[in-house]
């Protein structure tokens, strides 16, 4: 059973985050492990950067737009660091 | 050259027919004058040469998709070495000689039940190395955002229609890594080189917003 994970509906400001807003708030699955890199948030503006683990999460296009998408069983993968995601409940899906 | 000066008879049209190009007669934004300034430090500290700066943005023009459609070709007809393109794209990349810097390489297969598509909807992140620079359609606003919302009317648009029955796969290219999809081998070039095979895989097949066809004009000239 592939692990269910939700991107956090954070909205921080003048960063340089590499989580799109269309994917906030939005659950999906974890496709792979990419190992961890540098944190874009803070290297973009020459701080010290911390490793964090990178995911790639695959959402299907009803997770994204509901059941009015293009074709809901039609898939996203996007890569989103570790502390952009928490656990998602299986069934409890945000559409 | 008639076109390279404004006539004013033509009422701001050239003698062609179309629209002049203003002149960049406007003031430097922050990140020109910014990029001028250190350019020219760099160069008066003797760190490097105005033509070792040319040189290098001519090495970065001359990078072109022919690099990424060799991998294609050689994942076609080498079994093994498309599992390792598929299991690390990054080492099978540079088995092919492809300098793929520090960034990873994730490659994507299409089959007859998949259809893979890139896009980078926060920038304009693309595997430069192995398909050398983007076209300008890739970086503009239109592309990024529909191809996450209605990737088969995109794809539709671009002249490739896929049936119901194939999943659509978007690939986001949200952080550290670069895609590139590896195309399904047309019908009809059993016995052929690689070569030939390289010569049927453009650009657009490896953004995943067309499919390699052996019918293809290309094709019959390359065999």
């Amino acid at each position: 059973m592939a692990e269910r994970v939700r991107v956090k509906d954070w909205r921080p400001r003048g960063f340089h985050v590499r989580a799109p807003w269309y994917l906030r708030g939005k659950t999906g699955v974890i496709e792979r492990r990419l190992g961890a890199f540098k944190n874009p948030e803070d290297l973009a503006y020459h701080r010290p950067a911390e490793k964090i683990e990178l995911l790639r999460v695959r959402f299907t296009m009803r997770d994204l737009w509901g059941e009015t998408a293009e074709n809901p069983d039609d898939t996203l993968d996007a890569e989103i660091f570790a502390h952009w995601l928490e656990p998602a409940e299986e069934g409890a899906d945000a559409a | 050259m008639p076109h390279d000066h404004p006539h004013p008879s033509h009422d701001g049209m050239s003698p062609s027919g179309h629209p002049y190009r203003e002149d960049q007669d406007g003031p430097l934004t922050h990140f020109q004058a910014l990029e001028i300034a250190v350019r020219e430090l760099l160069v008066e500290k003797g760190h490097f040469t105005p033509r070792q700066i040319a040189e290098a943005v001519a090495r970065m023009d001359a990078r072109t998709p022919a690099v990424g459609a060799r991998v294609v070709a050689r994942a076609w007809t080498d079994p093994a070495f498309k599992a390792r393109l598929l299991e690390n794209g990054s080492d099978a990349a540079r088995e092919m000689g492809a300098d793929i810097d520090a960034l990873q390489l994730i490659a994507v297969e299409n089959t007859a039940e998949v259809h893979n598509v890139i896009v980078c909807t926060l920038c304009s992140c693309y595997p430069r190395t192995l398909l050398g620079i983007p076209p300008d359609w890739y970086k503009q606003r239109a592309y990024r955002a529909r191809t996450v919302v209605e990737p088969r009317k995109v794809l539709s648009e671009f002249g490739l229609a896929l049936p119901d029955e194939v999943t659509v796969r978007v690939h986001d290219s949200t952080a550290d890594m670069r895609y590139i999809v590896l195309p399904a081998r047309p019908e009809g070039v059993e016995g052929w080189s690689e070569e030939a095979l390289a010569a049927l895989v453009t650009r657009d097949c490896m953004i995943g917003v067309a499919v390699p066809r052996a019918d293809a004009p290309r094709a019959e000239a390359a065999e």
